[in-house]
Parts: C-alpha cells; sequence; structure tokens
C-alpha cells in the first residue's frame, strides 16, 4: 500500500477543528494501517501557509499523496465521503455512490 | 431622522475617482462597507481596482484585494492599461491579494461541517501585514456557485463583513446583478451590507451603450441622488461626470471682447462678455463656421490662443474655407495660438468626448472655446445623455471664464429650432440666430440677435453678405415680417411707414 500524505488546514481550536482531527484519526488509524503522514496546520497561526493553498473554507484536508490530489471540506464526520475523497472505498461502493448523485 | 444625522458622526473618505466623490458628496463612509452591485460589464471590478489604486496613488494608504472571480494574475494584466502597476504595490507592501478565485481543475468534496474561517484569517492577516485602510471584494455572487449550502454562505460573508467593520477599515463588496432595473443583488447579499448601495448601470438604449452609477442609499449621511453617466478611459479608469454637482457661481465679467466682426460687435451693444456663451443657430452653409473662424481668428490677433473643435469638417476643408475668407489657420497653428481638433462625433460616446474636450482645455488653457457644431454631436447620443453633455461642457467653460462659442444647426432651412436650442438656451448668454429669407424669388441671409444677456442690443433682423473678406451686414429687413417663423410675409413700404407713424 502507498503512503498516505495528508495536510489538515483547522481555524483555531474549534469543536469542528477537533472533531475533524478525531474523525480523521479514526479513519487513518482503521483504514491506513498506520501508513500516513499527516500535519495540521492552524490557519489562524499560519495564514500565508493557507493563502498559499488558496484555502477557503476550514476544516479542509489535502491528500498530496497518492496522486491525485484531492481536497476535502467539512469535518469529515460523513466517513464515506471521506474514504471516497481518499480513494479508499472498493470500486463497487464508488458506482453505487455514483448512481445516487 | 434624516435631519438629525446627516452632516454629523459620519466622516467619509475620498476615493479619487473623479467625479463621484462629487455625487457621493466625499466619498465612501469611513470604515463602512459599500456594495457595488451591477450587471456583468458594468465595471464594478475596474472600479473595486481603482478605489484602491486611488488610495495608494493619491493618498499612500495601501489595500486589499480579495478576488473571488479572477486569479491575481488576470486582474493584474488586465489593469494595465488603465495605468496601474498592481504588482509593483505588492513588491512595495501597498497592495495585498487574497486569491479566492476558483481553482481550475480542482474539485473538492464535502464530509461534514464547515466554515469560511479560513477565508476570514487570511483577509485578516492581509490587512495586518501591510496596514491596509482599504478593502476591495470582488465579486461576491462567484463564492455561491461553489458551495452547496448558500444559507450557510450567506452567513459567513456577514461574518466577515462585520470583522471588516471590527477592522475600521474601509471596503468596497462588488455584486453581480441579472437586470439593469431589479433586485438589487443575487443571493440576497444586499442584506448585510445594507448601509450603503451603489448600482453600476450599463444601458442599452437606442442602440448605444450608456453607464451610469447611481448612490442608491448611504445610511446616515448625504449625496446626490439619480443616475450620473460615466465612462472608463485608457490611463485614468473610472470618470464621473456630476451634473448636479454643478454649481451656478461663475463670476462674471463686464470686459468686452470682439466677435471678429465689427458689425456683429455693435449689434451686440460693443462685443460678447469675455467669460460668456455664444449660441449661433441657422441652416446649413448660412455662415455658421465662418462666424467661428472669424471668432477664433480675433482671439489670436490680440495674443490669445483659441481652440476650435470641428466635428462636422476635416481639418483639411476647414484650413482650405478659412483661406477662402482670407484666415491662414495654418500660421496660426505653428505659432501656437490656435488648436484645431477635428474629430468624428461617432469616434466615440459623448461622456468621452467630454472628458477629451476638458483635458484639451485643460492643457492648451484657451482663452476662447468653439464648438462646431454642438448639434452634430446630436446624434451619438439620447437626447437625455446630449442634455446631460452640453450642461456638463457649458458649466466647464464658465468655470474656467474663457469664452464658448457653439454653433448649432437647425433642421429647417427657414425656421425652426433644434434640440441643441432647446437644451442649451437658458445657459446661454448670447444667442444669435442666422437665417435663410426667401424674397422675390432669391435666397437672402438675415441675422439676428435674439438674446443678449446683460447689455442692450440691435433688435432688428438685418440681412448680411458673405464674400472673400468676411461676413458684412447690411440694413434690416423692415418690411418682412414672419422670418423667424420660416413664413416671411412682405409688407408695402407705405403700410410699413404708416404703422411707424402711429406710435410717434
Amino acid at each position: 500500500m502507498n503512503k498516505f500524505k495528508l495536510r489538515l488546514y483547522i481555524t483555531g481550536k474549534t469543536p469542528k477543528s477537533e472533531r475533524a482531527i478525531a474523525n480523521l484519526k479514526e479513519i487513518c488509524e482503521n483504514e491506513l494501517d498506520g501508513l500516513y503522514e499527516l500535519s495540521i496546520i492552524d490557519v489562524l497561526e499560519s495564514p500565508q501557509l493557507a493563502e498559499d493553498e488558496k484555502i477557503l473554507a476550514t476544516p479542509t484536508l489535502i491528500k498530496d499523496l497518492p496522486p491525485p490530489l484531492k481536497r476535502i471540506i467539512g469535518d469529515l464526520s460523513d466517513s464515506d465521503k471521506v474514504l471516497l475523497g481518499l480513494d479508499l472505498l472498493p470500486a463497487m461502493d464508488n458506482t453505487k455512490k455514483g448512481d445516487k448523485r | 431622522m434624516n435631519e438629525i444625522e446627516v452632516g454629523i458622526g459620519i466622516e467619509k473618505i475620498e476615493t479619487g475617482i473623479e467625479g463621484f466623490d462629487m455625487i457621493s458628496e466625499g466619498g465612501l463612509p469611513k470604515g463602512r462597507t459599500t456594495l457595488i452591485a451591477g450587471t456583468s460589464g458594468s465595471a464594478k471590478t475596474v472600479f473595486a481596482v481603482q478605489f484602491l489604486s486611488e488610495g495608494i496613488i493619491k493618498k499612500d494608504e495601501p489595500g486589499v484585494f480579495v478576488t473571488f472571480e479572477e486569479p491575481p494574475g488576470d486582474i493584474r494584466k488586465n489593469v494595465i492599461s488603465l495605468g496601474w502597476d498592481v504588482a509593483k504595490w505588492e513588491q512595495e507592501g501597498k497592495w495585498a491579494f487574497v486569491d479566492a478565485s476558483p481553482v481550475v481543475g480542482e474539485d473538492h468534496i464535502i464530509a461534514g461541517e464547515y466554515d469560511l474561517g479560513a477565508l476570514l484569517a487570511r483577509i485578516e492577516y492581509a490587512v495586518q501585514k501591510i496596514g491596509a485602510r482599504r478593502i476591495s471584494m470582488d465579486s461576491l455572487g462567484s463564492i455561491f456557485g461553489r458551495f452547496t449550502e448558500p444559507g450557510l454562505v450567506r452567513n459567513e460573508l456577514f461574518k466577515i463583513a462585520a470583522a471588516v467593520k471590527q477592522m475600521g477599515v474601509t471596503a468596497i463588496i462588488t455584486a453581480e446583478r441579472t437586470h439593469e432595473y431589479g433586485d438589487i443583488a443575487r443571493f440576497g447579499i444586499e442584506e448585510f451590507v445594507a448601509d450603503n448601495v451603489i448600482i453600476l448601470r450599463n444601458v442599452l438604449e437606442s442602440e448605444k451603450r450608456r453607464r451610469t452609477m447611481e448612490i442608491l442609499k448611504f445610511r446616515g449621511t448625504s449625496h446626490q441622488k439619480g443616475e450620473y453617466p460615466f465612462t472608463v478611459i485608457k490611463n485614468v479608469g473610472i470618470v464621473a461626470i456630476p451634473l448636479s454637482g454643478i454649481e451656478l457661481k461663475q463670476r462674471s465679467s463686464t470686459v468686452r471682447i470682439s466677435s471678429g466682426n465689427i458689425d456683429i460687435d455693435k449689434m451686440c451693444g460693443g462685443g460678447f462678455f469675455r467669460d460668456s456663451i455664444i449660441l449661433v443657430s441657422g441652416a446649413t452653409g448660412c455662415g455658421k463656421t465662418m462666424l467661428s473662424a472669424e471668432f477664433a481668428a480675433d482671439a489670436t490677433k490680440n495674443g490669445e490662443r483659441a481652440l476650435l473643435l470641428a466635428f462636422e469638417e476635416s481639418r483639411e476643408q476647414l484650413f482650405r474655407n478659412a483661406n477662402g475668407w482670407g484666415i491662414d489657420f495654418e500660421k496660426m497653428e505653428n505659432d501656437g495660438i490656435l488648436k484645431v481638433v477635428c474629430r468624428y462625433p461617432e469616434a466615440e460616446g459623448l461622456e468621452d468626448h467630454l472628458i477629451l474636450i476638458k483635458s484639451i482645455i485643460r492643457d492648451f488653457k484657451p482663452h476662447r472655446v468653439i464648438v462646431d457644431s454642438l448639434s452634430a454631436l446630436e446624434r451619438v447620443s439620447t437626447v437625455k445623455g446630449f442634455r446631460e453633455f452640453v450642461i456638463a461642457l457649458t458649466s466647464f467653460i464658465k468655470h474656467q471664464e474663457v469664452a464658448g462659442l457653439f454653433t448649432s444647426t437647425t433642421g429647417e432651412l427657414m425656421g425652426g429650432t433644434s434640440v441643441t436650442e432647446a437644451h442649451i438656451s437658458t445657459i446661454t448668454d448670447t444667442i444669435i440666430l442666422l437665417r435663410y429669407v426667401e424674397m422675390f424669388g432669391e435666397m437672402r441671409r438675415g441675422i439676428t440677435v435674439l438674446k443678449m444677456r446683460g447689455s442692450m442690443h440691435d433688435k432688428d433682423i438685418r440681412e448680411f453678405n458673405i464674400d472673400g473678406k468676411g461676413m458684412h451686414i447690411g440694413k434690416a429687413f423692415s418690411n418682412v415680417t414672419g422670418i423667424l417663423s420660416g413664413h416671411p410675409v412682405f409688407s408695402a413700404p407705405e403700410e410699413v411707414d404708416r404703422v411707424k407713424d402711429l406710435f410717434k
């Protein structure tokens, strides 16, 4: 399995931020077998990084690796959507999601 | 309620946008947010960029530009032609972009609750970084298309607007409209910046585009009401043309200047006043251009400068004709005492003509300005637009304290008036009518001074001839009535004498 490189942008230590961090960690532990590198960036502390990455909404999760680059917005409570964004859903489920939309 | 608030409490900052500060009676309300709404192509972005640019150029106030639509690279490129070097200001730390434009080819998935806290943090960071006094946000509509919940986005934008207010900077938010005359803006954006609303319009009227701006409301402070024409010109940007801002405060001079024709001077009681507006009205070919040429030539005789704006004839035609009357325009131009500007009325809109004329007058500083003919400009505009143009031009000329001579072509050969006269007759100080008079199978020409403000003048309708030396005014048409209405009626000489005797 490829190693995942993830960045999570949050704005301050709000409940929403905490939820996003907790949800993400859970998904990573369960699905990625620890094969991931996660950095958490607080926009209030490093606004220039948010500017460079053109972050509008927080929390925003960016998957740098493996390609393709993906952006997932929200507190990551919808774990199906997160898995979809991380390209971790089996092909079957993927088509189902597609049908629903 | 208004009376108590007007004039106190709310300070304004000058935007530096020409004409706008007059319409807004001093600029935008300081430390507040103003919504600029307009349809696509109504120059919203130019307004937003110019607000920051003028702040940097004229007041050394740094500004933050939040772009939701065009990437910063495009904006830098697009405004270069307006004379604004954004990249340079960025290096100098006077301009900062917050780039919220969509990333091409990059989609996002929404998985749970979110807010636009990052955007706010970035705006706050940019404002602090350069010590911004002004913010422009352009244009809000596009952000709604990128998130699925308009309610949430509106809420977040409300938070941003409130935060901007807290920062004490003066802000502009632009928003799209779908119709020129309808809702203020899409997505109910106006609700959270309801304090101040300006509407930019780009209306198609009689196949002509006409840009106008209107201040819909400035909460708690005064402004001029109604739509004002504006234009966007190279190296300057938006220039608004305030009409009601024009005050009747020009001084009046009692110094007389010659019209260039001794006979006309006599008819006017000794010449025109130095800072008056003279309207010469007549049918085609009855001597208006000649009168203008003599008026211009007379200025140069006294070492004064004259500006001749010709909208009907080309330079070559004009110079040749002047030669025919014994006037050498070419020499005068070479001596730098005359400037002849020939333009097609159709070359640009009236607003642009006005701005061009103003800038020529400012640069050349003439003592006399001649427009031949004003009525040629009538056809490139709507009636309303033309009226505004004439008022703006005459008031500008009066403020410069120069003499202005306008010619106006009447539609009918014999009598009648033109739209030009209807609009400007009250502004003019002197009106001279040139008319054809049909007499015994012959076309003669008549001249009369209809009005001469502040002076006695000849009330006769006199006959005149034009030859190689110019215009020669003869005797009055004493036995004809109805010349001005275009239906001359002849009375027998005995009848004229009899009527005269009656009043002796």
